[in-house]
């Protein structure tokens, strides 16, 4: 499904190489989980990968069911059903969260060709999903993260990939900030999307909601590359050694 | 979009696409009503004055009134000390009276009136049957199910075309007519109150304005009453080169209460053209009265061709103890907009309003504020501005704020905030203060800030495009003033915002 094939990117404004080749591939239907030491490129991957400003790919390629990500812009990125739970929710003071999320729902629904949802029908869908959230109705109302605890961020993010059903979800450190119970809401809330025609990529620092969303594959990104690939016990080894062991064995 | 009318189509396109391309960002309103005209002589001199008049069926002592005021205007000069610049206007060069023929003999009923006038209206989507009109989707929740009644006044160019649910609101003695018929059948009103807030001498538009102005519209609202519908006035400027002078009168006797709503539209047309309005607002004791304007003249092409030179003098008399006043207007047309709505707070308790947000693209100009003129007891005054630039537009706001030494106790607080969109428009604040007693206190905060491209983003990841994301967030920016309109058109504001900004971006 997601096809990321030997993918340099520099800074557009400086010449700073961030990610220096890097090779991955996400079936539809798997989790794959990256970890990384800080700074070594997972977020400018997620970035890059949603079309995101500042950035210059150098070298390599990334596809979405084939189509070339890198040639659209982001709202056509996200119209194929790539969607990104951003590490920093950005706050839009004065816009309420569900007029925010029926714009986006009803953007998608124009370029696949689809009616608007009618306001009715989009009001029940999303008291329901917000509920299984725990996000109450004065959350929906209030404008977009202004003033939401970093927990209440995340879980408004997902929210948003609930209501915006996309193929291909990119969660990046969805689970920091988190207390054990959000947590639990956020890998609920994984768990309900994930089927056999979605496929995730996981970027996280903890073993803890790996516990909960069950990854099929790891990954270890350091310094701009995938350095190391298995399974769920990689995510193990990393909780209990840290990464210099990994780091040692590469180089 | 005129940029395109110049370029030569490619091969393989076909005209469809190019009409297409056409309407995207173009302006709604710019079509005209080809309907046969009546002209008064161009220019303007004692005859045209008289002829004006003449054509209201006026009597003797408004012709005189206008006379007076035409005198007075010869004498003066042009203000120059707005930060707008325009090619000098050439006063002898317009027309200054235009109505359908079809308008000739009064129409006594809105179904005389005629049907490509009617139909005009219809296409503006502006309610010319007595019918109610049902709230958008948004905050559909707080919306009485049956919907809520508007009454229209429809100006179409010189004249009054007729205005709806009149005998409705006569039973609550609600007076709501065009300004030519009250002066003929309500003198008194008229003879007392016009010119009372606004002197024929105030400046150089409001001198013009006196004397020649044709139509508008007046609202009186007797003691005690509560008005039981939203008032509108419709402005349509069609002829050519012809200047629309409308003035407004409003009255709200010792206690009552109006909401009323201006909104203007012209079509495009290479040549600018001028409107210059005076609007009076008297308040009597424990009175309050809301002002809405949604203000969408044609602001001419991409290039600074044509559009509306809107010179406006507005202007409140908060006269009685404990009387109020708000201003709320959405400005997103017009080539030149100097207008700056002001409010006497003279009685006691007496308390003004302003909310502004001012959108300029591409070539438009905007200079507008408010007055804030504190002279009772415990008077109280709040400003909120929002201006928004993009393009290569210029956008000031000017406001003053004067507390005079008996306004003892009075406040006033200032919030002035700047958008800026691209990096070749600007964004200018200069606020006066005056403060002659020393128990009053101002307040005054001003932001000025860029569309957040994280914020823009965001959006995009969402599933928006551009020109969506930018609508969305200068909406929000908005939001503290959208609030303030009648639920009827914060929807309608919310569509001209981000009508007004397409092609700001990218
Ligand atoms: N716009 C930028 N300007 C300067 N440096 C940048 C920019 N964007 C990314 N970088 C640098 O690129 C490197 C990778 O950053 P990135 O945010 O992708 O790391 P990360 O793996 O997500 O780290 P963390 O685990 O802390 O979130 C860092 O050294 C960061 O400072
Ligand atoms: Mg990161």
């Amino acid at each position: 499904m997601l096809e990321i094939k030997n993918l340099h990117v520099k800074l557009e404004e400086e010449d700073k190489q961030i990610l220096k080749g890097v090779d991955l591939t996400v079936e539809a239907g798997k989790v794959h989980a990256i970890m990384g030491p800080n700074g070594s490129g997972k977020s400018t991957l997620s970035y890059v990968l949603s079309g995101r400003d500042g950035y210059e790919v150098t070298e390599g390629s990334a596809t979405l069911d084939g189509e070339d990500l890198l040639e659209l812009e982001p709202e056509e990125r996200a119209a194929l059903g790539l969607f990104l739970a951003f590490q920093y929710p950005v706050e839009i003071p004065g816009v309420g969260n569900m007029t925010f999320l029926r714009t986006a729902v009803n953007a998608q629904r124009k370029v696949r060709g689809e009616e608007e949802l009618s306001a009715a029908d989009f009001l029940k869908l999303v008291r329901a999903k917000a509920k299984t959230l725990k996000i109450d109705a004065d959350m929906l109302k209030r404008p977009v993260n202004v003033g939401f605890s970093g927990g209440e961020k995340k879980r408004n993010e997902i929210l948003q990939m609930a209501m915006l059903e996309p193929k291909m979800c990119i969660l990046d450190e969805t689970d920091s900030g988190l207390d054990v119970d959000a947590m639990k809401l956020v890998a609920d809330g994984v768990n309900a999307l994930r089927d056999e025609g979605r496929g995730f990529l996981v970027i996280t620092h903890y073993q803890r909601l790996l516990d909960h969303i069950k990854p099929d594959v790891v990954h270890i990104m350091a310094n701009g590359r995938i350095v190391k690939t298995g399974g769920p016990e990689l995510a193990l080894e990393v909780e209990h050694n840290g990464y210099a062991d990994i780091l040692a064995e590469v180089n | 979009m005129a940029a395109l009318d110049q370029t030569q189509v490619k091969e393989g396109v076909d005209q469809e696409t190019v009409d297409a391309v056409r309407e995207v960002g173009a302006y709604k309103y710019g079509w005209d009503t080809d309907i046969e005209m009546e002209y008064a002589p161009k220019g303007v001199n004692p005859d045209i004055v008289r002829l004006i008049s003449e054509k209201n069926e006026e009597p003797e002592w408004m012709t005189e009134w206008r006379l007076a005021a035409f005198e007075r205007w010869t004498q003066m000069k042009e203000p120059k000390w707005a930060m707008v610049h325009y090619p000098e206007i050439d006063f002898q060069d317009q027309y200054y009276y235009a109505r359908p023929k079809s308008m000739e003999t009064k129409p006594k009923s809105l179904d005389e009136v005629d049907p490509k006038l009617l139909a005009t209206y219809e296409k503006l989507g502006i309610p010319l049957k007595e019918q109610m009109i049902l709230a958008g989707v948004e905050g559909a929740e707080d919306a009485p199910a049956e919907g809520r009644k508007v009454a229209v006044d429809a100006v179409f160019d010189s004249v009054s075309v007729g205005t709806t649910f009149q005998e409705e609101l006569k039973k609550h003695g609600v007076i709501f007519c065009s300004i030519s018929e009250a002066i003929r059948e309500h003198p008194e009103l008229v003879k007392k109150y016009l010119g009372s807030v606004v002197p024929v001498s105030d400046n150089f538009y409001a001198t013009l304005n006196s004397a020649v102005f044709s139509d508008g519209s007046f609202v009186y609202v007797p003691p005690g009453v509560r008005c039981p519908m939203e008032l509108s006035t419709y402005f349509r400027i069609n002829a050519e080169n012809t200047g629309q002078f409308e003035r407004t009168l409003i009255i709200a006797d010792k206690g009552s209460y109006v909401s009323y709503l201006e909104g203007c539209t012209a079509p495009q047309r290479d040549t600018a053209q001028l409107h210059a309005a005076v609007v009076e607002i008297i308040v009597e004791e424990d009175a309050e009265v809301k002002y809405s304007t949604v203000q969408n003249w044609f602001p001419g092409d991409e290039n600074g061709k044509g559009g509306i030179y809107n010179f406006v003098t507005k202007r409140a008399d908060c006269r009685g103890d404990r009387s109020k006043v708000m201003w709320t207007q959405v400005e997103t047309g017009s080539a030149v907009t100097w207008k700056y709505p002001s409010c006497i707070l003279r009685g006691d308790d007496s308390q003004g309003e302003f909310y502004s947000i001012a959108i300029t693209n591409n070539m438009q100009q905007a200079d507008t504020g408010t007055k804030m003129i504190h002279l009772g007891k415990n008077t109280k005054s709040r400003i909120v501005s929002k201006g928004i630039s993009a393009g290569k537009a210029q956008n000031t706001y000017r406001g003053l704020v004067s507390m005079h030494p008996k306004a003892k106790n009075s406040r006033n607080y200032t919030q002035c905030d700047s958008l800026l969109i691209g990096d070749k428009c600007g964004a200018h604040t200069v606020p006066y203060i005056e403060v002659r007693n020393n128990s009053s206190r101002c307040e005054h905060e001003a932001t000025t800030s860029k569309v957040d491209d994280d914020q823009l983003f965001y959006c995009r990841q969402r599933g928006m495009d551009e020109e969506e994301a930018v609508a969305l967030v200068v909406n929000g920016f908005c939001k503290d003033v959208l609030q303030a309109l009648p639920m009827e058109f914060a929807m309608e504001a919310q569509q001209l915002v981000a009508i007004s900004l397409e092609g700001s971006v990218g």
